[in-house]
Order: structure tokens, then C-alpha cells, then sequence
């Protein structure tokens, strides 16, 4: 193993170390970016690009932004101890085991099993030119298996989420603000009306 | 010569280029600004002041570095590198010219314009972080701007580009270019380019979509409390991310350095850097044109409008292309 | 809105940047000012100047309706006898001291309107910069024309015409001792004492 996979190692797991302990939770965000440009470099060194490339992409593009938009929003004037106490120390120990125990699982998994193929050797041969159709870990590849393999997880995941999106606008946005702000105006002059009547009798 | 020396040195050329032009484009926009609006724009710094750079960059650095008491210490330090980091490094695959020695880039990745959106989509962390790590109000207005309007005109770009994605058959740059040989993506992919234009506007937060600094409302908005090199900092990540998205503009929709009407007689770089400068003049000639847009049209516009069109676009690109065969 | 609403918005768009792009190559009317001198108007308002009569004496007669005639209080007369031997002005008397606080001054001409014997009048010099705010108290040693040029007319009928060195005033400095402070007075009276730091 070469330094370019043990450097982005190391960083992975003390940036994720530093999420969960960060004393700020903007410093979660920070570390967490870390950790996924750090994942990104290792789904490089396995020729995966395009997977690296949609990590970057959509969770520290786009998810990871939103972290960072709520808590900027919500915490900026709270100081973090103000929050309550740090359980954390008392679930570590729970934890580790509940980790210790997954990690072996999978690793007992692995060393049993037969089924998991190695991917030939001519496609890391050619993993420098991933991209091109029909090479290990492109872009083509991967959305023909996305389209014919797994077309019907793709489909409900696409469904979960379209559920998820028409959730947000029925709890969220049942009126817009502009119909809002001229019902409420509505409102106040029908009231004020009629208080002047009042005071008129 | 070892590979790591070579992209050393490929790096530091570039490096050196691109800061060059940070510099002249910025002159050229005080420039062209100036005369749009009637002046003759800076002068006294040198011949036609060609050395106001040179000027900008000495009172940057000697300026005294303050940083406010509600400063978070590490991230308003952090920040303006955040910037500058994901600024620079898209320029390690964006390709300049073919020539017979091999492309002129410092990496070539087949999964180029995916790199590209993932190394702009980073972008916004200087920002957001800076403007939070100010711990003042207008920066943090800034930041959360700049958050929301990022994250919705990145969805249009993305698809503006997954449009020409499908007419190239390829996520490669110089497999792009090469594709256009005959006839450049901006004709067939005309919806793309509008919405591509547009988008990158916004993600480069410049006039008329510059929200996020917005004088007018929130004195410089993300960077309001920062001065002297970190406040320059971010002015050249500004700066190099209009000269990123006027090369993009210009690999994936205006050939790159395919010449036009095959006029071969310059070689293909210089095309290249025309086409590039081309687009940066579009960009200062908008900066002098156009008022600003209000913030909740700026959303309205690009999730309704820009989002949906290029949508249709990807789909109907999809279509008659699966048609064709 | 309708379509045809929005395609107007883009045809709007293009004419602006047609109208913006139409400016870049039109003549700009700027003046490259410290190398190339604008000719003010003659009758610009700019440094006061306090005259003389043709025979060498000071117009000044001390009267204070300047002072009193001034909107933003920037004048400060303060009158003395004439002694019979020296005579500084025709009149009873002459201005002892004569300040005007050029930061005050709003450049309105009425302390020349209001002046009887035409002594205060308003020169078109205007490049008075300095680096200390003292130095912006005129007191008669900068106001008072010397006794040898132009000293009869206004600046603006002078046979020479207006006064070239418009940049020339600055560079003479007071005699008043700004640095440790100067009095500040309200139509003579004496409103305080030494006001220290308008030197930095």
C-alpha cells in the first residue's frame, strides 16, 4: 500500500473522529467535508471516478451546503455548551462494541464467502481511461447497470423521493406568503371595519 | 524527468498564467467598465495604467489584517484559502489545445466535466464558511445567500451540461472538443448554452446576480469584514472562477480551440484564449449594464424557470438522439 | 406572466447592452486633472481672499457683518483702533484678526455680499489639501493679499487675468501656532480655549 492510499486514509478517519467530537457544529460540517473529499480520493485510487466524482458532487455539494445552511441559520448565536450535556462520552464504549462487532461480521463475511467477483484484470489495466463506454467504472457503465440491472431499485428510490419532495410542500408550503400576507391584510381591514362601526354607534 | 515533476512544473506555468490573467482581467474590467460609463478607467499607474495590478497587489498585501472579536479564529482564517484551493484546482484538467506532442493540460481525467462540477460545487464553502466565521450580520446574510443561490443554479448547470454530455457521447474535455470539430455545441444545444450562461453568472456571483455581496443592501455582504490579502484573496478566487467558467463556456459549447470557418492560420491555444476573452467581456458588459435581481426572483427564476427548461432540453437531446440511433 | 411579457424583458436586455456597448467608444469628458487644468468660471467660489486699495491699505475695516452674515459661522472678526501713526485701513479700524475656518466654509459668497467695502472677496483657487485639520484655519497671513500684486481689483477683472498658481496656496503655511491648539471664537467672543488634536 502506497501513500496514496494510507494519506487519504488517515485523513479519512480523523476527520470523521473530528465530526462526531468538534466542539462547534460548524466544525462538524468542516471536518465532514474533509472526510468526503478524503472518500472521494480513495474511490479515485480504485478507479471509480465516477462514483468519487458524485460523492463530491451531491454530498458535499449539495447535502453537505445544507448542513451548513440550517446550522448557520439556526446555531450562530448559541454557544454549544448552552445545548446540554455531552452524552457522548457515556455512549462510547456502547459504541465501539456495536462497531467492533458489524466490523467483524463483514470481515468474517468476506473471508467465508466466494461470491464477491474481483473485477478482471485487464479493467484495472485500463482504469486509467475510465470514462470511455465500457470500462471498468464509467460514467456509461455504470448507468447502463443503473438502467438494466438495478432499474427497479432506481425507480423506487426515485419514488421514496418524489414522496419526500411532495411531503416537504404539503407540510411546508401550503399557501404561498404573497396569498398569506393578503389574506392577513384582508383580515385587518375587515376587522378595522368593523370596529369603526362600532365606535360609530 | 519523474511524472510528479512534470505536473510540478506543468502547475506552476499555469499557476503563473492564471494569476497573470486574474490580474489584467481585472484591470480590463475597471477598463471597459470605466468607458461603458464614460471615464477612461484607471490611467495613472504605468502606460494606459498597465501597472495598477502591480499597485492593487502591494496595497493588499501591506494592509493591515484585521479580523473581528466575534471572529470564529480558524475557519475566518481558513475560508479565503477554501476559496482560492477550489478555485485554482479545476484549472489541473481543463485542457488548452491538441497539438501532436498531446493535450495541453496538467491531468487529463475522463470524467472531466463531472470534475468540473464537482470542484465548482466546493466552491461555496469559502464563501458560506467566511461569512459565517465574520460572526457579523451582514456576512452572515451573505453566506446563507450564497448557500441557497449556489446550491439552486448548480441543479441548472449541471443539467445544461448533461445536455451536452449526450450529443458528445463523452465526459472527457478534449472528447468534447474533438466532438465539435464540424460544428460547435451552441448551435445544437442552444437552450443549454442560455441556461449554461446564465447559471454561471450566478455561480460566480456576479451582476446581475450577485446576491451575495449586494452594496447596495448588505455593504459587501461575505466579505464585508475581511481586508488587506484575505479580502484579496477572495477577490482573485472571484476573479479566476469568471476565467473557469469562460473556459468551460468555451471547451464545451464554442469549440475550444477548434478554429471557426477553418481558419487554421492561428494556431488552436490562441482560438482557445480569444474565445475565453470573448467571455470574459461578456461578463464585465453585463456588470455594466444590468441592476441587480431581487432575491426571492432570483430563486423563483432559477427553480422555475431555468431548472424546468433545462430539463426539457436534457430530455428532448435524449430522445432525438435515441432516435437517431 | 405572459410569453410575450417575458420576450420583451430579453428584447430590453439586448437594448441595454447595445446602449452600454454604444457608450464604450463614445468620447469621455473627462479631464485628465492634474496634468491638464480645467479654466474655472471667473466668478467660481473658491479660497477667500481679503484685498487692499491701491495705495497698499487693507479694505478690511473690521466691522464683523462677515462674520455675522456668515451661514456656517466659519468667520472670526476681531476689530482694533487704528493708530494714528500706523494706519492699517482708511477707516476707525481695521481687523486685528481676521480667521476663516476653510472646513466650515460652505463656499456660499455671502460674507462678499455682505462686506461694504468689497475687502472679503472669493478667489477660484480651490487645492487646499492637507494632511492636519489646523492648517485648514486661514488667518489674515493667507488670506491677506500681499501689498505689491493686483491689489485693487478683484481676482477675476486682474489684467493678468485669474491667478495661475491655483495650487500655490497650500504650500504656505500658517503663522497661527495650531499645533497646540487655537482659540475658537463666535462673532469675537471667546467661546473656548486651546481645542488641542486638530493638528493629527
Amino acid at each position: 500500500m502506497s501513500a496514496i492510499f494510507w494519506v487519504p486514509a488517515i485523513v479519512l478517519v480523523a476527520s470523521a473522529v473530528w465530526t462526531v467530537t468538534a466542539s462547534k457544529p460548524v466544525y462538524s460540517v468542516v471536518a465532514l467535508l474533509l472526510n468526503f473529499v478524503a472518500l472521494a480520493v480513495l474511490f479515485l485510487t480504485l478507479s471509480a471516478e465516477f462514483l468519487a466524482m458524485i460523492q463530491l458532487i451531491v454530498y458535499s455539494g449539495a447535502i453537505l451546503v445544507l448542513f451548513l445552511f440550517v446550522i448557520a441559520l439556526l446555531s450562530s448565536g448559541v454557544a454549544p455548551l448552552s445545548l446540554g450535556p455531552n452524552r457522548l462520552p457515556r455512549i462510547v464504549a456502547p459504541a465501539a462494541i456495536c462497531v467492533a462487532v458489524a466490523l467483524g461480521l463483514v470481515l468474517a463475511g468476506v473471508a467465508t464467502s466466494h461470491g464477491i467477483p474481483a473485477p478482471p484484470r485487464a479493467a484495472y489495466a485500463n482504469a486509467g481511461s475510465a470514462g470511455m463506454p465500457g470500462v471498468f467504472g464509467s460514467v456509461g457503465d455504470f448507468g447502463k447497470a443503473l438502467f438494466t440491472t438495478y432499474l427497479l431499485p432506481f425507480e423506487v428510490t426515485a419514488l421514496i423521493l418524489m414522496v419526500a419532495v411532495i411531503g416537504t410542500i404539503v407540510l411546508a408550503g401550503d399557501e404561498t406568503p404573497y396569498v398569506a400576507s393578503r389574506r392577513r391584510a384582508e383580515q385587518n381591514r375587515k376587522a378595522m371595519r368593523e370596529a369603526i362601526a362600532r365606535e360609530g354607534d | 524527468m519523474p511524472l510528479w515533476l512534470i505536473v510540478l512544473i506543468k502547475s506552476a506555468i499555469l499557476l503563473f498564467i492564471v494569476v497573470t490573467s486574474f490580474a489584467y482581467a481585472m484591470l480590463a474590467e475597471r477598463k471597459v467598465m470605466g468607458w461603458m460609463q464614460l471615464r477612461p478607467g484607471p490611467n495613472r499607474v504605468g502606460p494606459w495604467g498597465l501597472m495598477q495590478p502591480a499597485a492593487d497587489a502591494a496595497k493588499l498585501i501591506l494592509k493591515e489584517d484585521l479580523a473581528p472579536r466575534t471572529a470564529d479564529p480558524l475557519l475566518y482564517r481558513l475560508a479565503p484559502f477554501v476559496s482560492l484551493l477550489t478555485a485554482f484546482s479545476v484549472y489541473a484538467i481543463i485542457p488548452f489545445d491538441v497539438t501532436s506532442a498531446g493535450t495541453w493540460s496538467i491531468g487529463n481525467v475522463n470524467a472531466g466535466v463531472l470534475f468540473l462540477l464537482a470542484i465548482t460545487s466546493l466552491g461555496v464553502y469559502g464563501i458560506s464558511l467566511g461569512g459565517w466565521a465574520s460572526g457579523s450580520k451582514f456576512p452572515l446574510l451573505g453566506s446563507v445567500r450564497s448557500t441557497a443561490q449556489m446550491i439552486s443554479y448548480e441543479l441548472g448547470m449541471g443539467l445544461a451540461l448533461a445536455g451536452v454530455l449526450l450529443v458528445a457521447g463523452t465526459t472527457s474535455l478534449d472528447g468534447i472538443v474533438s466532438a465539435q470539430r464540424d460544428l460547435w455545441f451552441f448551435i445544437p444545444q442552444f437552450v443549454a448554452f442560455v441556461v449554461y450562461v446564465v447559471t454561471a453568472i450566478a455561480e460566480t456571483n456576479r451582476v446581475p446576480f450577485d446576491l451575495v455581496e449586494a452594496e447596495t443592501e448588505l455593504v459587501a455582504g461575505f466579505h464585508t469584514e475581511y481586508s488587506g490579502l484575505r479580502f484579496g484573496l477572495f477577490f482573485i478566487a472571484e476573479y479566476v472562477n469568471m476565467l473557469t467558467v469562460s473556459c468551460i463556456a468555451s471547451l464545451l459549447f464554442f469549440g475550444g480551440w477548434n478554429a471557426p470557418f477553418g481558419w487554421t492560420w492561428l494556431p488552436g491555444i490562441v482560438w482557445f484564449l480569444l474565445k475565453v476573452a470573448a467571455f470574459m467581456f461578456f461578463y464585465i458588459w453585463l456588470r455594466a449594464t444590468l441592476p441587480r435581481f431581487r432575491y426571492d426572483r432570483l430563486m423563483a427564476f432559477g427553480w422555475k424557470v431555468l431548472l424546468p427548461i433545462a430539463t426539457l432540453n436534457v430530455v428532448v437531446t435524449a430522445v432525438v438522439i435515441a432516435l437517431k440511433g | 406572466m405572459a410569453m410575450h411579457k417575458r420576450l420583451y424583458n430579453v428584447g430590453a436586455i439586448l437594448k441595454g447592452l447595445s446602449i452600454t456597448l454604444r457608450f464604450m467608444f463614445a468620447r469621455k469628458p473627462t479631464v485628465q486633472y492634474p496634468s491638464v487644468r480645467k479654466q474655472h468660471a471667473p466668478r467660481f467660489h473658491g479660497l477667500h481672499e481679503l484685498r487692499r486699495y491701491d495705495d497698499g491699505k487693507e479694505r478690511c475695516i473690521g466691522c464683523e457683518l462677515c462674520s455675522s452674515a456668515c451661514p456656517a459661522n466659519a468667520i472670526t472678526v476681531i476689530g482694533a483702533e487704528n493708530a494714528p501713526g500706523d494706519r492699517k485701513s482708511p477707516g476707525e479700524r481695521y481687523a486685528a484678526r481676521y480667521e476663516i475656518d476653510e472646513l466650515r466654509c460652505i463656499f456660499c459668497g455671502m460674507c462678499e455680499e455682505a462686506c461694504p467695502t468689497d475687502a472679503i472677496v472669493l478667489t477660484p483657487r480651490f487645492e487646499m489639501s492637507d494632511f492636519r485639520r489646523g492648517s485648514f484655519i486661514y488667518a489674515k497671513d493667507r488670506l491677506l493679499v500681499p501689498a505689491d500684486g493686483g491689489v485693487g481689483t478683484p481676482p477675476d477683472e486682474r489684467p493678468g487675468g485669474i491667478p495661475a498658481d491655483l495650487g500655490g496656496v497650500a504650500g504656505k503655511k500658517s503663522t497661527l501656532d495650531v499645533g497646540s491648539g487655537y482659540d475658537a471664537t463666535y462673532n469675537g467672543s471667546l467661546l473656548k480655549t486651546q481645542r488641542k488634536g486638530l493638528t493629527g
